[in-house]
């Protein structure tokens, strides 16, 4: 079991005749996704790595049965790729695209809110159920088929992370990275939510990073509806305020907002262990499944 | 990111849009400022145009009535450090003789999503200060970006805020003005502070802050082009932006490059966990090829508080190889290796990567947790 993908979802790669795009779409179709088509404006009629490549996304649906779409659209046109994605009503749409202007990204989350598809991102490395099927950019190997569910804002970090799980043998049933900017679809409530509600994920790592206040909400919701057991790692612990560590959403603001201990202390309120190493969470799972 | 105006450029905007500012002009140097106060008519205001917060109590706004005090002020002011940022020009402005001093601003609110107008009678003084100890003194209207705002939410926002009903009006117009500059521009921020309110009703912008979405400027060529001057910061921050880095320099003496932003910061809060100072925050984001490594290992090497490095690479689309590549080519041209460099590669073809790296000119460690005691184990071997 697994949460939003397996391996009967369909995929099409907007953005797929893109150099990132092309690459990832075959990286994805090595790992066993099922991608079905592609789409991107002027370019209907091709084919990229055996895969047909519609002009839209509505098309993609209708011809192949398209259900998800990943996005590798540049960062100028990222925000309209959503809204096709939307309007073609998809269950989900993952936006692997860094840098869309944060009004273009106000814009999305209103539409979204009253749509029925799921974003996850943008500037996020995707999703993978190992074994199964990745969308997006996380490197397949280091993943391995278990009971543990991952969701985190930050891609390499995730990736430190599995390979401590995996080299003591703990595998995964979904991992997803939600994306570092300030506006995102899914959230860390969302995420927590679906694994809770997955009878195959038996323990949670969240791995969050300083700036807004999207742990704390975490850490309300698990206190109030998640008996899963959950793990935490907050990065950014000795980062000066007012200065925006990388991703657009990472900073503590001048009033003290988004700061690392705020996060630590929410979520050990909540029950939830801090590792202050990556090594620990895995400690903290390993004790869980134990 | 965002990007910062510079007072005077922030006005400008604001002025071409119909904001009422007073009279002003910019000077680098002392005679220029004299003439531009003789021609306001004293009393002037002369104000350093750096980006720094608390300008006023750093000495960097002076009040003067007359020549003397206005030389004696420019040439005070012009050549200054404030807070780390040399002052190079000054903005010469209109002293606006108030009664009162009102808050506007426009911002985006990440966890609703949705940009929000704040208006407070509260003005003049630190907002942030004003929403931690009195939250109720700022009235908040959200705004659905798909409509825009409405006007009626903007004189909703003035009314709820306390705004004397005298001047309600111009401070709603005002208000709408910043929301339409705000949106056109793709601002992150958009704020008046104080807007002054004179003796016979007018409202006045006595200050302006527009800093722009970075991601955004792409489509914004007017304000795009500001950005050189707008540009400012010390001379490795510089070069930071002239490599295209995510950089943030810190005080300690451990350098950190990394991929990812959240890895970075977590390299940074390990160095400190096992009793180091980090000394800065280097990302060279996702797929670095070689060239590109090695010019983070130059930009860290050029910070002389650093004593030794710690180089953690967990590819996903960043090779191993290529990492190892940058760091050969970074370190082969010394004769002798300025600082100990510690390098930990996993993840996409880490293997190749080792195969490559020139293990004769750093320190190879298999994990994260090793890497950063080695590299906080060096540079404290530097201070004894």
């Amino acid at each position: 079991m697994s949460v939003l993908v397996d391996d009967d979802t369909r995929v099409v790669v907007q953005g797929i005749t893109g150099g990132e795009g092309k690459f990832h779409a075959q990286q994805m179709m090595e790992y066993g996704t099922n991608v079905v088509a592609g789409a991107v404006p002027g370019k209907g009629g091709q084919e990229v790595e055996g895969v047909p490549v519609y002009d839209t996304v509505h098309e993609a649906v209708e011809e192949e049965n398209a259900d998800t779409s990943v996005i590798f659209v540049p960062p100028a046109f990222a925000g309209d790729a959503v809204f096709e994605s939307l309007d073609a009503d998809l269950d989900l749409a993952v936006a692997i695209t860094e840098g869309i202007p944060t009004q273009d990204m106000a814009r999305v989350n209103k539409r979204l809110s009253e749509t029925d598809t799921r974003l996850i991102g943008p500037n996020c490395p995707g999703l993978i159920t190992p074994g199964e099927a990745k969308l997006g950019i996380l490197p397949g190997n280091i993943f391995a088929e278990g009971n543990v569910g991952l969701v985190s804002r930050s891609g390499t970090l995730t990736y430190q992370v599995v390979d401590s799980l995996t080299n003591r043998g703990i595998g995964q049933t979904t991992a997803i990275g939600i994306g570092g900017d300030p506006i995102i679809g899914t959230d860390f409530v969302d995420a927590l939510e679906l694994f809770e509600d997955d009878p195959d994920t038996d323990a949670i790592v969240m791995c969050g990073e300083i700036g807004g206040e999207d742990e704390e909400e975490a850490a309300a919701f698990i206190d109030d509806y998640v008996d899963t057991p959950v793990a935490g790692f907050i990065a950014g612990r000795t980062a000066p305020p007012g200065k925006r560590m990388g991703h657009a959403g990472a900073i503590v603001s001048g009033s003290g907002t988004g700061t690392a201990e705020s996060k630590i202390n929410a979520l050990n309120d909540a029950g939830v262990p801090v590792g202050d190493t990556p090594e620990e969470v895995a400690d903290h799972i390993e004790e869980f499944l134990a | 990111m965002a990007m910062k105006l510079h007072e005077y450029q922030a006005k400008q905007v604001f002025a071409d849009a119909g904001i009422p500012t007073p009279a002003s002009e910019l000077a680098s140097d002392v005679d220029g400022a004299v003439a531009a106060a003789e021609e306001i008519g004293y009393p002037v205001a002369i104000k350093a145009q750096v980006q720094v917060g608390g300008r006023g109590k750093a000495g960097g706004i002076k009040l003067v009535e007359d020549e003397d005090e206005a030389r004696e002020a420019a040439d005070e002011i012009l050549g200054m450090d404030l807070k780390g940022y040399h002052v190079d020009r000054v903005l010469v402005e209109e002293a606006v003789d108030f009664t009162n001093e009102l808050y506007v601003g426009i911002t985006m609110d990440r966890g609703e999503g949705k940009p929000v107008a704040m208006v407070s009678t509260k003005g003049g003084v630190n907002i942030e200060e004003v929403a931690e100890e009195d939250p109720d003194a700022i009235a908040r209207e959200h705004i659905d970006p798909a409509f825009g705002m409405h006007p009626y939410q903007a004189r909703k926002a003035v009314y709820d805020a306390g705004v004397d009903q005298s001047i309600a009006r111009d401070v709603s117009s005002v208000l709408t003005t910043l929301y339409q500059l705000w949106d056109d521009r793709d601002g992150s921020d958009a704020e008046i502070n104080p807007l002054m309110v004179t003796s016979d009703d007018e409202v006045i912008a006595a200050d302006a802050v527009m800093n722009i979405d970075e991601d955004a400027l792409f489509r914004q060529p007017e304000l795009a082009e500001m950005e050189e001057e707008a540009a400012g910061g010390d001379e490795l921050e510089q070069k930071a932006d002239e490599y295209d880095f995510d950089y943030v320099r810190l005080d300690g003496n451990v350098g950190i490059i990394g991929n990812g932003a959240g890895l970075v910061m977590t390299t940074l809060d390990l160095v400190d966990h096992y009793g180091g100072e980090p000394a800065n925050f280097l990302d060279v984001g996702g797929g670095a090829k070689a060239e590109r490594i090695a010019n983070a290992l130059d930009m860290v090497f050029s910070d002389d508080n650093v004593d030794s490095v710690v180089f953690n690479i967990f590819g996903g689309i960043t090779r191993g190889d290529e990492v190892a590549r940058g760091i050969n080519e970074a370190l082969e041209q010394f004769d002798e290796i300025p600082k100990p460099v510690v390098v930990r590669l996993a993840g996409t073809n880490w293997e190749e990567g080792m195969e490559i790296l020139n293990e004769d000119l750093v320190t190879v460690e298999q994990t994260l947790e090793d890497a950063v005691q080695r590299a906080v184990e060096y540079a404290g071997e530097v201070n004894e």
